[in-house]
């Protein structure tokens, strides 16, 4: 490591203020504190502080997605190769087909994200922020695995530029980067981006499981069968709520595994880093649209005739509870508001997964809507405290 | 007697707390000093010369404004020094002890007047502001602590000894100044109880020991109104100065710290050189010591010609850098880091029930504020302290009032600033934002 120090110090001069690579200087700060804790202690107020830092927490939530990641290299090839009829093919080159699937999204986003946040950090003569690094490998989870890499660049690009660093980078942006990235390509590429075709990867990845796609194969997810279902009830579907719990289904990579999704919701929970206000009351508000929507089940509305707690299982609800909702920077901040801004998280994703024809999944839009609210929330709460403050004042006159 | 259960804050373990309550005896010191820092609101004007002589108790300088408030010499003497930093700022008043004690006699007709002739005066805190009190305005209530919370903090008990039957005396003269109530905030299971002054119990973690946090459980301060606080060992001070006549800058300080050998208890006089109080206690490691005034959290550095701060009783000396260079430290899997987060494996292996080693590391680089409620579960008030903070941040006055700037001093804060992942100097972010607001209502 003194080696690596030596080195470090030895190219510092030029990464600075009149230095050949004065350009880059945040970037090398930015490596130079991932690889050393900065030996500068306090300063003013408190001599001691807390081993807690932002990379520390946010490397957290990267570990907490490790079970995801994991599991969607593995799903993809799953997917894979029953679209191209060898389902039967061993685990361990399905993972490897999605590994290789993946990558070049992970990639993708990872360049495109980081290089933008580089080059504002450098504007602003700031530290690079770490808000990225999760951003960046929440994209690859949540968007189709057949959406073209430029499509996923372009609106990578768009969410950090005009959803993050307009309003001032990491810790000011109102709504969830990864969110909008999908939101853009939702609303950008329609056609890419919904029907039987755009979850499961037909083609080879770097010439790796090469075949034909099966006979009759379809993509289609679980709850956009649902969503074309005709007829009184859904038993034609052979829907298997257990296949989606284990995440053997179609869907956006990371988001299939409720199994894997928990195992990250307990790390994220036990850590405390994720508010255990917002994730159970998301829950809470699934499971109470659910419970409405079933009691009136109508074939006009398929979605309503599945069993509340399946729909927890099914699309991204379960993953956005855990991963979405829960960051702190564009949710209600409160602890008050935390359980309203939850709680209508989980009533409206599931409200427009039922009711909107046109959308089979809500749960991006119900947290991009609440992200919006969450001020307002909030607002409302610390309010309550300014009045209670007014009426100690009038009382005491 | 009330009870008041608080639920919210941390107890701190660190290393080098003391374990006995002998009290050794510290050598005379040559010289003593008064820092005007330490009386935060007064703006000095001196009333002694350098080389002129002083007897202990007698007034050093006074403040600008209202020349009534002194600050006296805790030792009789001759002043050998004043120490100007920048624009000719007081930094230091160093006084030469003298062979023989020479007390001042102190009129005691009128306690206002004996109180800011004494320097006592200067050693109460008001909110709003987190300043010295002002003696035009006659406070609602006083809060006395009588206990201190923070890491390693001594007992107030043994700080006390015998001086402990002044106290009375000393809430009988408070009485007399205030319109309400004395409240002494007291720890579980060692009240103290005396006429005239309403006890509380509190119960709960670092910050409760706070005089400002109790005030604001008890009844907190509105817009308009003027509390005190201090604590118990001013009180007995008060006391002292009524039954004797004289005031006794005497003090019992704790030595603490992971780089102290024996952390112990030591008699010495306020204003007291630092090193002869640490001579041959400190560990000698290799490591570069910081010594701080007062704990961890709230104290104030000095260098090892430094003196004995007025506001403390309490000295602790923990290494600058437990490692120099350390190599990814945030993602160490060290059992031996501590967070106030699980995210750390030392929780896991009940390390975080031990007294841990710290530093004076700031373990990260400042951020804006990202994580939610940090700052909520480490102040027990009815507070949005991120809010407070941001409506300081952007000085809007008006939002400032309404989320209860005038109930806070920067030291509630200091659990919030070790606890934030954003690493933000949030004491020093309220003690301007005091600062601005008083300049602004003045």
């Amino acid at each position: 490591m003194k080696a690596l120090r030596k080195l470090l110090d030895k190219w510092k001069p030029a990464f600075h203020e009149g230095g050949k690579l004065a350009k880059l200087q945040s970037v090398y700060e930015g490596f130079e504190t991932f690889l050393f804790t900065p030996n500068t202690t306090s300063k003013s107020g408190s001599h001691i502080h807390d081993n807690n830092d932002m990379k520390r927490t946010m490397s957290t939530v990267i570990v907490a997605l490790i079970p995801c990641l994991l599991f969607a290299m593995y799903n993809t090839g799953l997917q894979h190769y029953i679209a191209i009829g060898q389902p039967n093919t061993g685990w361990f080159t399905m993972f490897i087909f999605g590994l290789l699937a993946m990558l070049p999204v992970i990639v993708v986003s990872y360049v495109v994200g980081l290089g933008i946040e580089f080059i504002s950090a450098q504007i602003h003569h700031k530290e690079i922020q770490e808000g990225f690094l999760v951003t960046g490998i929440l994209i690859p989870l949540i968007v189709p695995i057949n959406t073209p890499l430029w499509m996923t660049a372009v609106a990578t690009a768009f969410a950090v530029i005009f959803a993050k660093e307009v309003f001032g980078g990491t810790g000011m942006n109102i709504f969830n980067v990864a969110l909008i990235t999908r939101a853009f390509l939702f609303f950008s590429y329609p056609a890419e981006m919904s029907g039987d075709n755009a979850f499961v990867k037909l083609d080879s990845a770097f010439g790796f499981g090469a075949g034909t796609v099966a006979d009759g194969f379809s993509g289609a997810t679980p709850l956009g069968q649902v969503a074309t279902n005709v007829g009184p009830n859904l038993d034609g579907l052979n829907l298997d709520t257990w296949q989606a719990f284990v995440g053997t289904i179609p869907g956006s990579p990371g988001e299939t595994s409720m199994i894997a999704i928990l195992l990250g919701a307990a790390l994220l929970l036990i850590t405390g880093i994720a508010s255990w206000r917002v994730m159970t009351s998301v829950f809470a508000g699934g499971i109470v649209m659910g419970l409405i929507a079933n009691a009136f089940a109508t074939p006009t509305y398929p979605a309503s005739m599945l069993d509340p707690l399946a729909q927890l299982c099914y699309g991204g609800f379960a993953f956005a509870a855990v991963f979405m909702a829960t960051d702190p920077v564009t949710g209600a901040r409160t602890h008050i508001g935390q359980y309203i801004y939850g709680f209508l998280i989980g009533v409206i994703a599931i409200l427009i997964r039922v009711y909107n024809g046109g959308y089979p999944e809500g749960a991006m839009l119900a947290v991009l809507l609440m992200n919006a609210f969450a001020p307002l929330i909030d607002h409302c709460v610390v309010n309550a405290n300014i009045k209670r403050r007014m009426r100690r004042l009038k009382t005491n006159e | 007697m009330a009870m008041i259960k608080l639920k919210k804050g941390y107890n701190l373990k660190l290393k080098g707390g003391i374990t006995s309550d002998a009290i050794t005896q510290a050598p005379a010191p040559a010289h003593c000093a008064i820092v005007p820092d330490d009386f935060t609101g007064i703006i000095p004007r001196m009333e002694k010369k350098e080389g002129e002589q002083v007897k202990a108790g007698e007034a050093l300088y006074h403040d600008k404004t209202e020349e009534r408030i002194k600050v006296t010499s805790p030792v009789s003497g001759t002043v050998k020094a004043i120490v100007r930093g920048d624009r000719r700022k007081i930094e230091q008043v160093i006084v030469e002890c003298g062979e023989n004690i020479d007390s001042k006699k102190f009129d005691l007709s009128s306690p206002i007047d004996a109180l800011l002739d004494s320097g006592l005066w200067a050693m109460l805190r008001q909110r709003p502001y987190d300043v010295v009190p002002s003696p035009n305005a006659t406070p609602r209530d006083i809060f006395v602590t009588c206990f201190d919370s923070a890491p390693l903090a001594p007992s107030l008990k043994v700080v006390l000894g015998e001086d402990m039957n002044y106290i009375e005396k000393g809430v009988e003269v408070l009485n007399q100044l205030t319109s309400g109530s004395v409240y002494l905030g007291c720890r579980d299971g060692e009240e103290i109880e005396v006429k005239g002054a309403e006890t509380v119990v509190f119960k709960g973690p670092h910050p409760a020991g706070n005089a400002g946090i109790q005030a604001g459980n008890v009844k907190p301060v509105n817009k308009g109104e003027v509390i005190w606080t201090t604590d118990v060992v001013t009180v007995a001070r008060i006391g002292k100065l009524f039954a004797t006549g004289s005031v006794d800058y005497g003090t019992i300080v704790a030595v603490t710290g992971e780089q102290v050998t024996q952390p112990c208890y030591v008699k010495t006089v306020m204003g007291a050189p630092v090193k002869p109080l640490l001579e041959g206690r400190l560990v000698d490691n290799g490591k570069q010591n910081r010594i701080i005034c007062g704990n961890v959290l709230t104290g104030c550095q000095v260098n090892d010609e430094g003196y004995l701060r007025a506001p403390y009783r309490h000295i602790t000396v923990i290494p600058e850098l437990q490692k120099q260079d350390e190599f990814m430290g945030w993602a160490s899997m060290s059992p031996k880091k501590f967070s106030v987060y699980r995210n750390f494996p030392g929780w896991l292996l009940g390390m975080n029930r031990k007294p841990m080693n710290v530093d004076a590391r700031i373990n990260g680089g400042e951020r804006a504020i990202v994580m939610s409620g940090e700052y909520d579960r480490m102040l027990p008030m009815d507070i949005y302290a991120e809010f407070l903070i941001k409506a300081i941040i952007a000085f809007d006055i008006d939002k400032m009032e309404q989320l209860g700037i005038y109930e806070v001093a920067p030291e509630d804060f200091a659990l919030c600033e070790f606890a934030d992942t954003s690493k933000l100097e949030l004491q020093r972010i309220v003690r301007e934002g005091l600062d601005k607001l008083r300049k602004e209502m003045a």
